[in-house]
């Protein structure tokens, strides 16, 4: 009989991938507050509530002081390590008009014109 | 009674409904990409389906981590686009098939798939863009969406993904309407957004994905889901989605269509069209 893997040994397996950060029941935990704020960009009005005032948006979903500052950075990778998982950070993004290559640029820690490149030469393979 | 007349899968990054919207299809960067498009619309004039059933994932606006089923079955008669936040267009409204739903729903509970059903369901990019490829002038179909969680880990296994296209294979074929029904999974290939390896594209294991979910997708459901995203990327574990719409094909298929294509976006990109070789048993 197969043993049911526990979350122990779940965690483990997403901790080997490497430069990835599995959204599982850590960063469900962690990053809840800042993931339902950025749900809510869904609606027009909010992303221009939040461009109005980051600071008053932020208190009312009661985000905590890393996820402040990772907002204010600008930064994914620091909002990945604040429990936000990327589907709702990409809405977030999207306040800025920033695309998916610029984000994985910056993750990457390299221009957003090497990131294209990278992409275009993974169709050469 | 309804017969499943094949299966498609295709991706559905957001990028393609910005093209679509700005019409730039013919353009160098997105035409190897549509051009795979033409043999599915000649396929699907050819076979003209009264049903899509369609397997995809939620990437936040229907759902949120407040409540996140593991699977989903819509059982509406109209499935409402809405602003994802990105500035995609909003599409049109889907009509829906209430009454195959809920036949759909309860042949899926007594297998024991214990699903969320949903009155009301906005449907995604990852529902609307298929559907836009499929049916670029318009859809002369009703819709069924089926949601698999990709989004909070612990996912679904492929296997349970792959069983789960079985029942549902096994209850469209048990619908007392003479229909002609088309399964679609949405999503993939190869990709990933987040962390140091966003990015990231296999396309070797790519094209044995393709391969294996025409001839071997049992193999290939063996997987463990933190296998799936260490080869195709954390975005990557959308090919749950393309091995329930296997699962509703029988065990023998022949491929009638397959193009893929790097990159679209920050993802490879891929089409497919299966038929059954026989009725399913």
């Amino acid at each position: 009989m197969t043993v049911a893997a526990t979350s122990s040994s779940l965690q483990d397996a997403y901790d080997r991938i490497p430069g990835t950060v599995v959204f599982d029941s850590r960063a469900a935990m962690k990053g809840y507050a800042l993931n339902k704020m950025c749900y809510s960009f869904n609606s027009r009005e909010n992303r221009e509530a939040y461009r109005l005032n980051e600071d008053a948006y932020c208190d009312a979903f009661e985000l905590n002081a890393q996820q402040r500052l990772a907002l204010k950075h600008r930064n994914i990778t620091e909002l990945i390590e604040a429990g936000g998982n990327m589907y709702y950070l990409a809405k977030w993004a999207g306040i800025f008009g920033m695309s998916v290559q610029q984000l994985g640029a910056q993750q990457r820690g390299i221009t957003e014109e090497a990131f294209k490149e990278m992409l275009l030469r993974a169709g050469d393979q | 009674m309804a017969r499943i007349i094949g299966g498609i899968a295709t991706s559905h990054i957001p990028a393609i409904g910005k093209a679509i919207a700005q019409e730039v299809q013919q353009q160098p960067y997105w035409k190897p990409f549509f051009d795979g498009f033409n043999p599915v619309h000649a396929w699907l004039e050819k076979e003209r389906p009264d049903v899509a059933v369609v397997i995809y994932n939620d990437h936040g606006l229907n759902f949120f981590l407040d409540k996140m089923p593991t699977f989903a079955v819509g059982a509406s008669d109209l499935y409402r686009n809405a602003d994802e936040g990105w500035g995609l267009p909003v599409s049109l409204p889907f009509p829906g098939y209430p009454e195959m739903s809920w036949h759909l729903i309860e042949s899926l509970i007594s297998e024991e798939f214990d699903l969320t059903t949903c009155q009301e369901m906005l449907v995604d990019h990852a529902f609307v863009v298929p559907m836009t490829l499929l049916w670029p002038d318009g859809r002369p179909i009703r819709a069924i969406p089926v949601a698999i969680n990709t989004v909070q880990f612990p996912l679904p296994t492929p296997a349970r993904c792959f069983k789960l296209g079985k029942a549902i294979g096994r209850a469209i074929e048990s619908f007392n309407e003479d229909l002609r029904v088309v399964v679609i999974g949405s999503g993939g290939m190869s990709h990933q957004l987040d962390g140091e390896r966003a990015g990231f594209i296999n396309r070797k294991f790519d094209i044995t994905c393709l391969d294996q979910i025409v001839d071997d997708a049992a193999t290939l459901s063996q997987m463990s889901v933190a296998e799936l995203v260490l080869m195709a990327g954390v975005q990557g574990v959308e090919l749950l989605n393309w091995l329930a719409m296997r699962g509703a094909m029988t065990g023998s298929v022949s491929e009638k269509h397959r193009n893929y294509h790097v990159p679209i976006s920050n993802t490879a990109a891929a089409v497919m069209i299966l038929e059954n070789d026989t009725v399913v048993g």
